[in-house]
């Protein structure tokens, strides 16, 4: 499994790399660039979300709220009180473990709708704290003032550089899970999907490895949030609202549960419909993201990704 | 430590087990000694799965103790019991039917080779050397139950009897001292009776200690040491499998009190 995705691995980075180039050639497209740095964003979550949903089987509604946590943590330390973006970024990491620990610890018992409703509570609950803590986010009208990134002497002060930034971080995540997923932890993960009383019969530890994963998948949504708040510089609750919460699963659903490459796929295509495509509709974009979720589950239960593996048997059936 | 514990590697001390008003055991006692096969038989709703339950942690005793070398396991749970060197398999197949026929068994190594979150995330050389430890450690428990050649097909794609093999390598995998069988002949034919049969031997002469829970009788009497039999959740005999055949309270649990009726 490992050693055939070298090739995917490598067209993907070669993708990433030239698409910036290739896009600054089209005028009709300028604005593409701009909106794979959200992608990028979103992907490193889908990442992580990925990881807890579609291997452990777990289901989560509440990281729209730890990717709030790590924005707000970014923002407001560096706006308010002047410390360091990249000290603030640590700062939001460590407060989300602990959050995520906190919630985790007792929710991860529950299992199915339990679970959604659990994290869903609290994906509400951060959502009001944004809305209601006017002296520090600002409230619902948000705030401003959150300043860019710099690497080292490199100010990260335009689209392009942002977006190599950005997608670097995603391709470091998303090694580190193809890796995790190929060893004995992923196999642990996908143990605890099929049976957790096998699981637990061969020694593996199954309320520790579900918290590690959430805390995992939770680090990964604050460091986007980060992200997120330095390449705006400007910050509201909506964008961590529960309807983004959905957002995300659905890009895991229409990309494939099943696999990382999936995460990658379903963020990228909803971020391209939430920013660009689906501004035709307006207020009717809803129910495209509810016709997406709806035919994604019904026809293709591996997500987009699966599609090959579909073509494969269809072919092979006929020959 | 106890000092009568050397030689038994299990020892089920007065073992109660209430369910609301369901009484599953009632003061179930018993010795296993290491290396050999006991069988635990008895009608069904005798609590024979509540007893498995018990010692591989998945229920925790109304009253009494669980002794493995020694130790009191009966407060553990099931994953600490699996590390101390308690394996088992399940009656109904809770295979990883999302994982191939090799994977489930490297999932069986899960307790003995370990490796770091962070590590395998950075895929450090040590976690590659690792990984090809259990690769071929699970390579070595498929050759032993007889499924090299199908180590890259789906585990659910097998059909029973296999399957039922897998989850004895699963078990096995985890290099246990006691390995605990649920039904492991339980809607096999005849063949793949024997070949389970031969297998649970192999197991015993590697020296692992058995115990088996088994409906089929020719399978009990074949291979195990020592029967124990339960009947209404208490111990009504123990002994060789001759023994047991000629036992007058196991006729009678099993076929009802034929002396009356004569």
């Amino acid at each position: 499994m490992l050693k055939i995705q070298k090739l995917h691995i490598g067209i993907f980075a070669f993708f990433i790399i030239s698409f910036p180039f290739v896009i600054s050639r089209i005028p009709a497209l300028g604005n593409y660039t701009n909106i794979m740095v959200f992608a990028g964003i979103y992907t490193i979550i889908t990442i992580g979300l990925s990881l807890f949903i579609g291997y452990a089987g777990q289901i989560s509604l509440g990281h729209a709220a730890f990717f709030g946590i790590g924005a707000y943590t970014s923002g407001i330390l560096t706006a308010r009180f002047g410390i360091n973006p990249w000290m603030c970024l640590i700062i939001g990491i460590f407060i989300v473990s602990v959050i995520a620990f906190l919630v985790g610890a007792p929710s991860l018992k529950l299992k199915g709708h339990y679970l959604a409703m659990a994290t869903l509570a609290f994906g509400i609950i951060v959502y009001i704290i944004f809305n209601q803590e006017l002296e520090y986010t600002g409230g619902p009208d948000g705030m401003t003032g959150i300043p860019g990134l710099s690497l080292f002497a490199l100010k990260l002060n335009s689209v392009e550089k942002y977006y190599f930034f950005v997608w670097g971080i995603v391709f470091a995540a998303f090694l580190f899970t193809i890796n995790l997923i190929q060893s004995r932890t992923g196999r642990a993960l996908r143990a605890i999907h099929a049976s957790e009383a096998a699981a637990s019969a061969m020694g593996i530890n199954v309320p520790r490895f579900k918290l590690i994963v959430f805390i995992y998948s939770a680090i990964l949504a604050s460091l986007a949030g980060s992200l997120y708040a330095h390449y705006i510089n400007f910050i509201n609750p909506s964008s961590f609202d529960l309807f983004f919460a959905i957002k995300l699963l659905i890009m895991i659903a229409l990309g494939g549960m099943h696999s990382i490459w999936g995460a990658i796929v379903g963020a990228v295509l909803i971020t391209f419909l939430n920013y660009e495509w689906l501004h035709f509709f307006k207020e009717f974009e809803v129910i495209i993201y509810g016709a997406i979720l709806l035919l994604v589950t019904i026809f293709l239960p591996d997500g987009l990704v699966g599609i090959p593996g579909i073509i494969k048997k269809f072919v092979k059936r006929k020959l | 430590m106890k000092e009568e514990l050397k030689e038994n590697i299990l020892e089920v001390e007065n073992l109660a087990m209430v369910f609301g008003g369901l009484t599953a055991l009632t003061d179930t006692k018993f010795q296993l000694k290491k290396g050999t096969i006991k069988a635990i038989i008895g009608p069904n709703g005798a609590g024979k799965t509540t007893l498995y339950n018990i010692i591989t942690g998945f229920l925790s005793p109304t009253r009494g103790n669980v002794w493995f070398k020694g130790q009191k396991i009966s407060n553990l749970k099931p994953h600490e019991i699996a590390i101390r060197g308690i394996s088992r398999s399940f009656q109904t197949i809770e295979l990883f039917d999302n994982m191939t026929v090799l994977e489930n068994v490297m999932v069986g190594c899960h307790s003995r080779i370990k490796m770091s979150f962070f590590a395998s995330g950075m895929g450090f050389g040590t976690v590659k050397k690792k990984e090809e430890q259990i690769r071929s450690r699970a390579l070595d428990v498929l050759k032993f139950i007889g499924l090299s050649d199908k180590y890259n097909e789906m585990a659910d794609s097998l059909p029973l009897g296999e399957q039922k093999y897998l989850e004895i390598g699963r078990a096995l995998a985890s290099d246990p001292e006691l390995i605990c069988l649920d039904e492991p002949a339980a809607g096999l034919n005849e063949t793949e009776t024997h070949i389970a049969s031969s297998l649970i031997k192999a197991i015993k002469e590697k020296g692992v200690t058995v115990l088996l829970v088994e409906h089929d009788m020719k399978v009990v009497m074949n291979i195990s040491d020592e029967i124990l039999v339960l009947n209404n959740g208490q111990v009504i005999a123990e002994g060789s499998p001759e023994e047991i055949q000629n036992n007058p309270s196991v006729i009678k649990a099993y076929l009802g009190d034929v002396t009356q009726h004569a």
